[in-house]
């Protein structure tokens, strides 16, 4: 099962963001997506995601053209987390990551524990009755991927289950990028399709299965990250000199510049 | 700020409204006291006086109060959150400034003493005021909405836009009215629960009803819509269908409610605002607890609206505003010393 972008292409108001983009997002895998700023890398999340529609080719969500999916079973497969959300209003942690909990029908208790499981997994229950409002910038994205955690937490009966992330990592120290990184790696164990836009080549080096390159609105390579990441590569797409070298204990690439 | 759980402060309000509604009973430029008060509704009164204040003037009033009240606040909380603005409020979707021009306009063509029979002793002003606020609500809906759906945003503009040029039209209005209609215009837009009558209860009652029965079936839309419109879409919301019900039942319920009390200002904007503070921002709790809170304060303020200056009376929308603004000012110097 997957989700499927087939030959996208998308123009807005004279831009061509997208040109016949073809990706495939497959169940229990992470797909990473870098490149520029300004390469279509949220973009391509949106048509993927059905908040904008493509000009052109179409996206399946398992086998399933995405608009003709009902809206709340859509909910139930597909997770997605946006680069920024705007919440103005004073929730609490656990209300915030509770919206995750809407598309479900399991009961307030369930949805109580999967709330604080799902705090709990991104190192917020310190923050469960602390105002959304009042938090700083890496405590309110680590609420907020709670929220889209809770939001697939148990296996959907409808179908495989996806996961989209847009720079989930910006607002994080070291030590929650780690963390970030192996609950996606955990997601993907249990059967979730990932798929995350990232600007750190070396974290999506290390937790990706597929990468995917982006450079003026169309894929400059795609593969594993051995594959694709060159030192041609990343001059061409970067305009940057570097060295590929081998991260002497997980064995996959590292980019130095 | 500390919260206090929602159910205690709505519990709270379940016992504090009918005992401000009991006292109400017994204020006005007539006393009657609470026994007599209370002896009259269940049926043993001695005297047709008491009888006929109590039942002609003042029990309508105070339910009109109480419904008016649940609705302006209701629709001030749904607003609020719909527009992703704790400082959003009703009249934001123009239905207010259009009820306004709809009201002058009737009161300068046609003196606005006609009373039509027919439509169960309504004025041609109330009927001039909803449907003027009713237009103006469709206008800005439409003039926000485009193929690929409504824009909260240009929605707030366009309220912005048709309220300056109902401001217009209101002041050429009141430029062409004589002494007398100015006055009524004027009066008209303090808000005033004076004319309340049964058939006016009625009307109002059912609308308080419809809405407060709609309302609770959005709220968890309300809470995702907080996060974002694309958030919401995502968690499985048909969020067009929702804006599009939420405002059709704001413009009806503000609609008659202005239409019948004129233009109680405050309740809307500030009491959601202070139940928000209070409770937080989960509209399961929000909605009812804003209902009563501003059913409450309005029976309080037409309470006081009788008496302050006896004989005579004030307007309600006065001492709403009176009441409230204070109340609000202390609410937010709290927030700001625990912040």
């Amino acid at each position: 099962m997957t989700m499927l972008a087939d030959n996208i292409s998308l123009h807005l108001s004279g831009f061509d963001l997208l040109r016949n983009i073809s990706l495939e997002v497959q169940a229990g895998k992470v797909t990473a997506i870098v490149g520029p700023n300004g390469a279509g890398k949220s973009s391509l999340l949106k048509v993927l995601t059905g908040e904008m529609a493509p000009t052109k080719g179409e996206v399946r969500l398992n086998h399933r053209l995405l608009d003709e999916w009902p809206l709340l079973e859509k909910a139930q497969m597909l997770g997605v987390l946006p680069q920024h959300t705007m919440l103005n209003f004073p929730f609490t942690a656990n209300e915030v990551v509770g919206l995750g909990r809407i598309p479900h029908q399991t009961g307030l208790v369930k949805d109580r524990q999967i709330v604080s499981d799902a705090l709990d997994l991104v190192d917020g229950s310190y923050l469960q009755k602390r105002f959304y409002t009042q938090m700083s910038g890496g405590e309110k994205q680590r609420v907020q991927l709670a929220r889209v955690l809770a939001q697939i937490w148990q296996p959907s009966a409808i179908g495989e289950q996806f996961l989209v992330l847009d720079e989930p990592t910006s607002a994080f120290d070291l030590s929650h990028q780690k963390l970030t990184l192996d609950i996606v790696r955990q997601l993907a164990e249990k059967g979730v399709g990932v798929v995350m836009v990232l600007h750190d080549l070396n974290l999506a080096a290390r937790c990706a299965d597929n990468l995917v390159v982006f450079d003026g609105g169309v894929i400059a390579a795609q593969g594993t990250p051995e594959e694709v990441l060159t030192e041609r590569l990343i001059d061409k797409v970067f305009g940057v000199k570097s060295i590929i070298a081998q991260h002497p204990v997980t064995k996959r690439p590292l980019v130095i510049t | 700020m500390r919260r206090i759980a929602a159910p205690s402060l709505i519990f709270g309000l379940i016992i504090l409204l009918p005992l401000a509604a009991m006292v109400s009973l017994t204020l006005g430029t007539v006393d009657i006291s609470l026994a007599d008060g209370l002896n009259a509704i269940v049926g043993n009164s001695s005297s047709a006086q008491i009888n006929t204040i109590l039942f002609d003037i003042r029990l309508p009033r105070i339910l009109l109060a109480i419904s008016v009240g649940a609705v302006l606040a209701s629709t001030g909380a749904v607003m609020q959150g719909l527009f992703r603005n704790p400082l959003a409020d009703p009249s934001l979707i123009g239905v207010s400034s259009g009820a306004s021009v709809g009201a002058s306009l009737m009161i300068v063509t046609t003196g606005g003493f006609i009373q039509v029979g027919a439509l169960m002793g309504l004025s041609l002003v109330a009927l001039g005021a909803f449907l003027g606020g009713f237009a103006a609500t469709l206008l800005v809906y439409r003039l926000a909405t485009s193929n690929i759906g409504t824009s909260v945003t240009t929605m707030l503009l366009a309220g912005i836009a048709i309220g300056a040029l109902a401001g217009a039209l209101n002041s050429l209005l009141s430029y062409f009215s004589d002494n007398d209609m100015l006055r009524q215009i004027s009066l008209w837009q303090m808000g005033n629960l004076s004319g309340a009558s049964w058939a006016k209860v009625s009307i109002m009652g059912v609308v308080t009803v419809l809405l407060l029965v709609s309302f609770p079936r959005e709220s968890k839309a309300l809470n995702a819509l907080l996060l974002g419109e694309s958030e919401a879409r995502h968690l499985g919301i048909d969020v067009q269908r929702v804006k599009r019900r939420l405002i059709v039942l704001t413009a009806l319920g503000v609609g008659v409610s202005v239409a019948l009390a004129g233009l109680v200002g405050f309740v809307g904007l500030i009491i959601p605002h202070m139940v928000r503070l209070v409770i937080g921002p989960d509209h399961r709790w929000l909605i009812p607890a804003s209902a009563l809170a501003g059913a409450t304060l309005l029976v309080i303020a037409d309470s006081l609206a009788r008496i302050v200056v006896i004989p005579a009376e004030l307007p309600t929308g006065i001492l709403t505003a009176l009441l409230g603004a204070p109340f609000f000012v202390a609410l937010l110097l709290q927030q700001r010393k625990d912040v």
